[in-house]
């Protein structure tokens, strides 16, 4: 990469739970950075450890079970690894915060949208009760409620789930953090209310500056909104790369994969979808060498033998394949 | 053109509102309302809207799992509505349900034989052993292995415990299955194999499916017609090509540029609708699209549109708008 300071810089993460199973290592060696005010997203199938990532940078991996064996999240050369939970609670939400798939689940439903609101400005920003709460309905307003000095006064279940998700994105930008961690945002969401939601994060971020790392399993959302973007199998990080050159020149075959199995649509009518034989391993059960190997077309005796390392390419990207796919192959 | 399989006649699905003291009916939510269409034998008919626009619910009224409120349904020529409990039962062997949760809908203390003896031995077809040999050869064609029949549904992953519901529906082999959000639980790389599964099924079997799916892409893919629905209602049914060329309602059309476009070179100029759903209990007076339209007129807000065919009987248009009437 360039010059640019990091937001985040993640290195080397390794994530364990313990479950009745055995010990799981959800997150394996996972190093990454997230640039300021860009859109990075973060893509992969469910269990590949896309979201244990985002709640590691908030310091919310439940412990027990789970736990950060090794590895450094550095904000801003801050490291965040180990900071006692009282330090923690100041980065959260004032420098670093997050938005869920579920708002209905993230918002309290016994108290109002403003009083939620004004809670978080008045412990973060120093303002009197009074003054959060013209701050909170011009954040209402910027992320397009209509009437929010109405709004403010109702409970989380007299919103539909747009709106919700619109307050959560207000709360979640008041106190202008640097980074917002958005994970499936749009997912529980209609594809019309999804077009109006993303149109607003992207607003606002271009007002506020704000990096946002965009967790999604969804190709579609990321191609039009982010910069770069991650992609992740069974817990480790196999390919990252600029926009363009993920979507037109995918070099690890998963990657490839996902991107040709999505249906498209086109005017051309229906070959066969191209497809990923087999299914998501169980992370106690991995393959040997490379975790993808089992489901490679071109897997070799070399892919049964070692991983992979993430290693940079002569375009910038990264990939971890002892074979990376060339360009119009 | 094939026959026609499935003809839907102005099918209506009321439910009542409680309310009050004595939980009187205090209103009806009209979840679908007045909805007509036909489909050909060995055609893929895909549905789709936002949620809350009835589509899973016309899906379950046409296999009567809803009772309809009124409208009929006639599927290879028997009119489903007019049928007794016991002809119902019995003609459900020509009618199977796919649902989207296969782990809700597998029963968790039988075992996939189990599961997939009950509608053999339900309508008594065929003995012990011409049953275990079909169930053999719709595992073969699912792609599950055999050692599989005496395991339990949590033993699957949810790629498997779809392919096991598809079996289930297949075990009869019945000429219409209604898929409702079948790959919508599932990751990519295996929606696209159970994608696949299902468009050669419908090849080689000649099923006719009523895919419900809020995936415009893969309903594009999988599908012959496509019908929009809006608050119960079919506001556009064509074939599936010219309804993502030329989308004709305005509802069609906003609803196809909302979709993210996966390829970061082409940013879809996009309608963004004002506003929400509104709430089917309430509907707006005249068309029920008119509040968030951007082309509405006077008469918009005053009649609800007739539906009107723009194409032929062969090569059926359906919309339902008054741009066009």
């Amino acid at each position: 990469m360039s010059a640019v300071e990091p937001l985040i810089s993640v290195r080397n993460l390794r994530i364990e739970f313990n479950t009745e199973r055995g010990v799981v290592r959800a997150i394996d060696d996972v190093s990454f950075d997230i640039l300021p005010g860009e859109t990075l997203g973060v893509v992969g199938e469910s269990g590949c450890g896309k979201s244990v990532t985002s709640l590691a940078i908030l310091g919310l991996i439940p412990s027990p079970p789970g736990r950060i064996v090794s590895g450094s999240i550095r904000l801003q050369g801050r490291e965040l690894v180990g900071l006692p939970e009282a330090e923690y609670r100041k980065v959260r939400g004032r420098e670093i915060s997050m938005i869920f798939q579920e708002p209905m689940t993230a918002l309290n439903p016994v108290f109002t949208v403003g009083s939620q609101m004004v809670d978080v400005l008045v412990r973060h920003k120093q303002l009197t009760r009074r003054q959060a709460r013209q701050v909170a309905i011009d954040m209402l307003a910027k992320v397009g409620i209509p009437s929010p000095e109405k709004r403010i006064d109702e409970y989380p279940h007299q919103l539909s789930g747009g709106m919700r998700q619109r307050v959560m994105i207000a709360m979640a930008l008041s106190c202008g953090p640097k980074l917002l961690l958005a994970d499936e945002p749009t997912t529980a969401l209609d594809v019309t209310t999804q077009a109006q939601v993303m149109e607003e994060i992207v607003q606002l971020q271009e007002e506020f500056g704000t990096a946002v790392v965009l967790v999604t399993h969804d190709l579609g959302v990321v191609a039009e909104t982010c910069q770069r973007a991650v992609v992740m199998y069974c817990g480790k990080v196999i390919e990252e790369a600029e926009i363009e050159t993920l979507f037109h020149h995918p070099k690890h075959p998963y990657t490839r994969g996902l991107m040709d199995s999505i249906p498209r649509i086109r005017d051309e009518k229906k070959a066969e979808l191209p497809t990923i034989p087999g299914t998501v391993p169980d992370l106690l059960h991995l393959p040997k060498g490379c975790r993808f190997v089992d489901r490679c077309f071109q897997a070799q005796e070399r892919c049964c033998q070692g991983e992979p390392a993430l290693e940079r390419q002569a375009d910038g990207s990264q990939v971890a394949c002892f074979f990376p796919l060339e360009a119009g192959a | 053109m094939s026959e026609i399989l499935l003809e839907v006649r102005e099918l209506k699905k009321h439910f009542p509102i409680k309310g009050g003291f004595f939980r009187r009916t205090v209103g009806w939510l009209k979840a679908v309302d007045g909805v007509s269409f036909q489909l050909r034998a060995g055609r893929t008919l895909g549905l789709v809207g936002e949620s809350g626009c009835g589509k899973s619910t016309l899906g379950r009224a046409i296999l009567r799992l809803h009772e309809p409120t009124a409208g009929q349904v006639i599927l290879d020529g028997v009119d489903i509505t007019a049928l007794d409990h016991q002809a119902l039962v019995a003609q459900r062997r020509n009618m199977q349900i796919i649902f989207q949760d296969p782990y809700a809908s597998l029963s968790p203390r039988r075992t996939i034989l189990q599961t997939l003896l009950e509608p053999l031995e339900t309508h008594g077809i065929g003995d012990d052993a011409s049953r275990r040999a079909l169930i053999q050869e719709l595992l073969d064609i699912v792609g599950l292995r055999p050692h599989v029949l005496h395991r339990y549904p949590h033993e699957f992953s949810g790629g498997q415990r779809q392919r096991i519901g598809i079996a289930r529906a297949l075990t009869l082999n019945p000429k219409f299955i209604v898929a409702d959000e079948a790959v919508s639980a599932l990751d990519v790389s295996v929606q696209s194999q159970v994608l696949n599964l299902i468009a050669r099924l419908q090849r080689e079997k000649h099923i006719s499916f009523l895919f419900i799916s809020h995936d415009l892409a893969v309903v594009q893919h999988i599908s012959d017609d496509v019908g929009v629905m809006y608050l119960g209602q079919l506001v556009e049914m064509t074939s599936a090509e010219k309804l993502y060329r030329e989308p004709k309602h305005p509802y069609t059309q906003a609803l196809l540029s909302a979709i993210p476009v996966p390829d970061p070179r082409k940013r879809a100029k996009r309608i963004i609708l004002e506003g929400d759903v509104p709430s089917p209990l309430n509907p707006p007076q005249g068309c029920h699209f008119h509040p968030r339209c951007p082309q509405a007129k006077d008469i918009c807000r005053q009649a609800m549109p007739e539906q009107v065919n723009l194409g032929d009987a062969e090569d059926p248009h359906l919309i339902r708008c008054h741009l066009y009437t």
